[in-house]
């Protein structure tokens, strides 16, 4: 499991890392948001991957051995992270779509290269 | 009375973030409200903050003893609950802040804040987002206020109109965002190897790591410091600041000010707590080298005043991180004075240069803010009716007597301040730094890389004597077609005040001193900081008080 889980975060990290490195603004965008879901698994795959465990304490078996749990913590920080960055790309959708309109190209230059 | 003043800690993040959501809620035609509301917000943070320096000195050693107060949110104790760390540093940052935020707020209360965007709450929320990521004892929480403070600074920068800020303003956020999953990925990977982001718990188990997983630490930490240096503008993840300071309006560049500070404040926080300071060294001192070289020659070819002033950010942030990488913990005490007066620098003169500017506005027009109206074909082709726009008008309000005078007056302070002559502090923080490398130690050398930052600091001296002096004769001397500009009292008075800040600053310089180098020596002894806020926990269970 580790290495499929691991191999997804290269793959989106990678494909993220070429299309934040593309002259179009959507690519841009596109590239962001790969890289934001590859690092959201990262947070999530430090809290060790676990199958059949909650993060809560079950009240009603009472058992409280750290071994029967999944970490809540990294679950807590990547569901802050998705809120972050989920706002914070809606603005730069914003943006964006503000550039393309004031300078008529989506060259993230707001300028076509010289051929 | 004693645990009421414990609450002060927390007041700097929560004022401006009420703050920030009544500003909302007033409609924008209650100006009066609006800006008494903000302006009420900043008093109260500024008095938050220097009652917290006061109680943070060892003049009032009833509360916080050893320096460092601990505020644990809704009582839960470290290494569990979030905790708000203050101490001396902490103070005097957001003590600097709240000097900045009320300066640039007089000055926005001019014109900028017309309608428009919501200029106000994002302001609240930029100074939220500054104070918390000054308090905050947690790492995934100084991630959380960077976010905050960066969100808002999205939106103040795109205040105004022009192809040229959306442009900038578009590559800032990209480049933001990027630096924040670095960052993310650095918290991630650090909580993965120690299972804590507590600062201070991170600093005891560190020392206790596997040397498998301390290499693992290491890199997290690495990832972390890239994301920080981003923030900070150090060589070579730097080339967006000056462009977007530059158009960015005045009043939000000047706020802007305190920002590198912050990735600053976060590389030496996070460094001296981890005892990295060691290993960090080399890279700090020849990065910051370049970014003092960058900022240099910058400077030298820089045409307008608000860029130039922008690569005076990046001088003062090289001088700042390659003086860290001296790993000579005598330095801290001075860089820290340098970095204050650096803040007040670059603020006083954004401000400035946004009225000594518009002297020139006719000329600069079509250069810099292709304003153009018709511009705009978002509006048409998305059938939304055209905003009123508020005109940032240049002839409006009272022209203050001798205009001219007054202007090139608060620019010469400026460039005494920036290129540090007597009588404004500028001076006392570039000697003290010199004065510090030049010191042979034990052995009675002074080793060569003193000397290499010393003639660095003092060749980025002279370079900006002549790129001021040149810009100065462009803005102020060169007579063509210049009509004198009228003022607001509003825009002037913080300007003027800012400079005689400075100037009080060169008469307490003693103290001052003194509480920074008290600030410096807490700093390099952690174990304090870390005992203070870990001990909160084993006090409630003496205490015999319930867990909440």
């Amino acid at each position: 499991m580790e290495i499929v889980y691991s191999l997804a975060i290269g793959i989106l990290t990678g494909s993220g890392v070429w299309l934040l490195l593309r002259p179009r603004t959507f690519q841009v965008l596109l590239g962001l948001t790969l890289l934001s879901y590859a690092t959201n698994l990262f947070i999530f795959g430090m809290g060790r991957l676990t199958l059949y465990k909650a993060p809560i304490i079950d009240a009603a078996t009472g058992a409280t051995s750290s071994a029967l749990y999944a970490d809540p913590v990294p679950q807590a920080l990547v569901l802050t992270a998705i809120v972050i960055g989920f706002a914070t790309t809606a603005l730069l959708l914003v943006v964006l779509l503000a550039l393309r309109g004031l300078s008529g190209t989506d060259h993230v230059d707001g300028r076509e290269p010289k051929a | 009375m004693n645990a009421l003043l414990r609450h002060l800690v927390v007041l700097p993040v929560v004022v401006p973030l009420i703050a920030g959501a009544l500003l909302f809620f007033v409609p924008e035609a209650r100006r009066t409200i609006r800006v008494s509301l903000a302006g009420l917000s900043i008093l109260i943070q500024l008095a938050a903050a220097v009652a917290l320096l006061y109680l943070t000195s060892d003049a009032a050693p009833y509360i916080w003893p050893e320096g460092v107060g601990v505020y644990a949110i809704g009582g839960w104790p470290a290494p569990y609950g979030i905790v708000l760390v203050v101490d001396r540093l902490t103070a005097v940052m957001i003590t600097l802040g709240a000097i900045v935020s009320l300066a640039t707020l007089v000055y926005s209360i001019a014109q900028w804040d017309r309608p428009g965007q919501p200029f106000h709450s994002l302001f609240q929320f930029l100074t939220m987002g500054l104070n918390g990521a000054f308090l905050t004892g947690d790492l995934f929480n100084l991630f959380v206020f960077f976010e905050i403070l960066l969100a808002s600074s999205y939106g103040l920068l795109l205040r105004g109109q022009g192809g040229a800020r959306v442009k900038l303003g578009l590559h800032y956020i990209v480049i933001n965002l990027a630096a924040s999953l670095l960052f993310l990925i650095g918290v991630a990977l650090i909580y993965g190897v120690a299972g804590t982001l507590n600062m201070a718990d991170l600093a005891g188990r560190a020392a206790a790591l596997a040397p498998d997983d301390r290499a693992l630490l290491d890199s997290g930490a690495a990832i972390l410091g890239i994301a920080f240096l981003v923030k900070a503008g150090s060589w070579p993840l730097n080339f967006w600041l000056p462009g977007t300071y530059s158009v960015a309006l005045p009043p939000v560049a000047a706020s802007f000010a305190m920002m590198t500070k912050v990735g600053f404040y976060a590389v030496l926080r996070m460094s001296t707590l981890m005892q990295e300071y060691e290993t960090l060294g080399a890279a700090l001192f020849y990065t910051g080298l370049l970014t003092l070289a960058t900022g240099t020659i910058g400077m030298l070819a820089a045409k307008q005043l608000g860029r130039l002033v922008a690569f005076t950010v990046l001088m003062s942030m090289g001088i700042l991180l390659s003086s860290m990488g001296l790993r000579n913990e005598a330095l801290t005490a001075p860089a820290l004075f340098y970095l204050v007066v650096s803040v007040l620098t670059t603020c006083t003169f954004f401000m400035l240069s946004g009225m000594a500017e518009r002297s020139r506005a006719g000329e600069k027009q079509s250069e810099v803010e292709d304003h153009g109206e018709d511009n705009q074909p978002t509006y048409s082709a998305y059938g939304i009716k055209k905003p009123t726009v508020y005109e940032f008008s240049d002839d409006a309000g009272v022209a203050i007597p001798a205009v001219m005078a007054f202007l090139g007056m608060m620019f010469v302070c400026c460039v005494l301040l920036v290129i540090g002559l007597p009588p404004l502090p500028g001076f006392l923080a570039k000697f003290a730094l010199l004065a510090t490398l030049l010191q042979p130690d034990a052995s009675d050398v002074t080793s060569p890389s003193s000397w290499l930052l010393a003639g660095a600091i003092l060749v980025s001296g002279l370079a900006s004597v002549v790129a001021l002096s040149r810009i100065g004769m462009r803005v102020f001397w060169s007579l063509a077609s210049r009509e004198t500009p009228r003022l607001r009292l509003l825009e002037a008075a913080p300007v003027a005040s800012m400079v005689l800040l400075c100037l009080g600053l060169t008469l307490v310089a003693g103290p001052v001193t003194r509480y920074l180098g008290s600030a410096a020596d807490s700093l390099h002894a952690p174990a304090t900081y870390i005992r203070t806020v870990l001990s909160q926990e084993t006090r409630r269970e003496k205490a015999g008080e319930p867990r909440p």
